[in-house]
């Protein structure tokens, strides 16, 4: 099948979205087919040879940040260029509503139109004179997808309709092996977490309670930190004689963030509501990590129902200290969880994903037709 | 006897000339409001105008949607994020505006240039009325600081008026393109 791609951001800049459309384009591929991606580039970025550059992306005030994205005519006639030498069985457009390539694509489109959306957008007010337009466009889209249910929200707000669910893909094979940070986990034992130090929702008062809990009677355990956030309003809520084995990375790469899932014996995911998939869980998964995790919903599919990784009673730091405990004491349980989550971790697994993806394409096509260029 | 009629007399005078210099005061903000009146006069007729284009059709539908969306934003800011959603407005079409031959490929469209010139007047006019606005809170404020008015409290017990920060150039900043007629440009 020759499926063309349209990434709304400027690939040179990291982002989910980007890295979504990498992974699904060189998943297809390895599935066996022919794949193009068009995306604003900067002039001097270098582009893997199935992506064509629209142009450089321009900041502009989107949603009450800076989005850089790629608008105008120029862009506009280099997306139909695009698609009338593409010559695509499918067009796959990702944030159909943001004001970048995708829309221009499916403005100018014809035929088999698939769109994905990732991000659940804050504006809950529909903008009247943007209406006709994202109306235009919602009626060329034959199916629509959304990565988590808040994307699936926004989506059925601002084209109506609805969407399938198929959440974010995880690529395995980037987590599965990675040398352990130096020094790391330490005879003492370590146990980790990643995710903003801020956001409450995230649970790291529960993991630090806990800590404190824990801290004192095992005077080698240690515990790594990663992710943005107010280091000392963290530290705050750590008890004085423990702040030296508390480690706080601050932002990480993503190298260093695969590094810090080898890092540790227990990984804690100890959100407290509001995760619809929980990628981070996915990735710890995918790096064979012990898991301790809080009893959500999500959290127990994923895991399924704690066979892949523990699960403790939300918000309870007592609950988290003693799961954490036990799997400190028990390497043979720590490596029979490991290895479950590796198996479990293959639903998520891009060619998984991807496969659920084609058969959305395959699906569209049987209503006939391939892509064509709109006579406007 | 004397002494007391000197010293009513220059009561007297101390009572009119304050109640001249509070009437000043007052003059003065009477001023301040009539250009923040304008001001948002200004403002309003700009998002209008901005959306008028938006929905115009003669944009590509990614440029109309973010115009129509910064556009939306300024007009329905909060008093405290209003300065932030007007300068996102001026960036939105200083982005639009700025594209290569934008102009060129607008021309022959029926209604283009008069919408064009349109958003450029309503923008130009937006400069003007948050210079004079500003201009009048300077001077108002240098006002309320004399120590006669602060000693009588002849401000009343309102705070001093705020100043009207925003970017209001559609031409960016070290740009050498020249500006077209009407455009507004930032001293400096």
């Amino acid at each position: 099948m020759r499926v063309g791609l349209v990434c709304p951001y400027s690939w040179d800049v990291p982002g989910g979205v980007q890295e979504h459309i990498r992974d699904l384009a060189e998943t297809l591929m390895d599935l066996g087919h022919q794949v193009s991606v068009i995306t604003p580039a900067d002039d001097d970025t270098v582009l893997p040879s199935y992506a064509v550059s629209a142009g450089r992306a321009v900041p502009v005030p989107y949603n009450g940040s800076v989005g850089r994205v790629a608008f105008g005519f120029l862009s506009a006639s280099r997306v139909r260029r695009w698609l009338k030498e593409g010559q695509f069985d499918v067009l796959h457009v990702h944030e159909p509503a943001a004001p970048s390539l995708s829309l221009l694509a499916a403005w100018s489109a014809t035929g088999p139109i698939v769109a994905t959306v990732h991000i659940a957008n804050p504006r809950s007010r529909l903008l009247h004179a943007a209406t006709p337009i994202l109306e235009y466009v919602g009626e060329k889209i034959s199916a629509r997808i959304a990565v988590s249910e808040a994307a699936r929200t926004t989506l059925v707000e601002h084209l109506g309709g609805d969407a399938v669910l198929i959440p974010n893909g995880v690529n395995v094979r980037r987590y599965e092996k990675a040398d352990p940070l130096p020094g790391w986990p330490g005879p003492g034992g370590a146990l980790g977490f990643l995710g903003r130090m801020d956001e409450a929702r995230k649970g790291l008062a529960v993991l630090l309670a806990a800590f404190g809990i824990l801290g004192p009677q095992r005077p080698g355990l240690r515990l790594l930190i990663a992710g943005p956030g107010d280091a000392e309003e963290a530290m705050e809520k750590v008890p004085p004689a423990l702040r030296d084995r508390v480690v706080l990375l601050g932002q990480v790469s993503e190298e260093d963030k695969v590094r810090v899932y080898h890092s540790v014996d227990v990984f804690c995911a100890p959100n407290t509501g509001g995760e619809s998939f929980g990628i981070v869980l996915a990735e710890a998964m995918a790096a064979g990590a012990p898991i301790v995790a809080s009893d959500l919903d999500a959290f127990r599919m994923v895991l399924r129902g704690g066979e892949a990784g523990e699960l403790f009673a939300t918000g309870d730091p007592d609950a988290l200290a003693q799961a954490a405990a036990r799997l400190l004491d028990d390497p043979a349980r720590r490596a029979e969880l490991s290895a479950a989550a590796r198996r479990a971790v293959r639903a998520f697994d891009w060619p998984a994903v991807a496969r659920e993806v084609v058969q959305v394409y395959e699906t569209v096509r049987l209503g006939g037709g391939s892509v064509g260029v709109s006579g406007r | 006897m004397t002494r007391i009629i000197v010293i009513i007399a220059v009561a007297l005078l101390v009572g009119v000339y304050i109640s001249w210099r509070a009437g000043r005061l007052d003059r003065m903000h009477t001023r301040l409001d009539t250009a923040r009146a304008a001001l948002d006069a200004a403002l309003l007729r700009r998002s209008s105008v901005a959306l008028e284009l938006a929905s115009s059709g003669l944009l590509d539908p990614a440029t109309s949607l973010l115009v129509a969306g910064a556009a939306h934003d300024a007009r329905t800011a909060a008093p405290g994020d209003q300065e932030l959603a007007e300068s996102d407005l001026t960036r939105t079409l200083r982005a639009a505006f700025g594209q290569p031959d934008f102009r060129a490929s607008l021309a022959g469209r029926a209604g283009a240039a008069e919408l064009l010139a349109e958003t450029e007047a309503a923008a130009h006019q937006v400069f003007l009325a948050r210079r004079f606005y500003n201009s009048a809170v300077t001077t108002t404020r240098t006002a309320r600081r004399r120590w006669l008015v602060r000693l009588f409290r002849l401000a009343g017990s309102a705070g001093p008026p705020q100043f009207f920060e925003i970017d209001d150039s559609l031409v960016a900043p070290g740009s050498d393109e020249a500006a077209p007629p009407g455009v507004s440009r930032l001293a400096g």
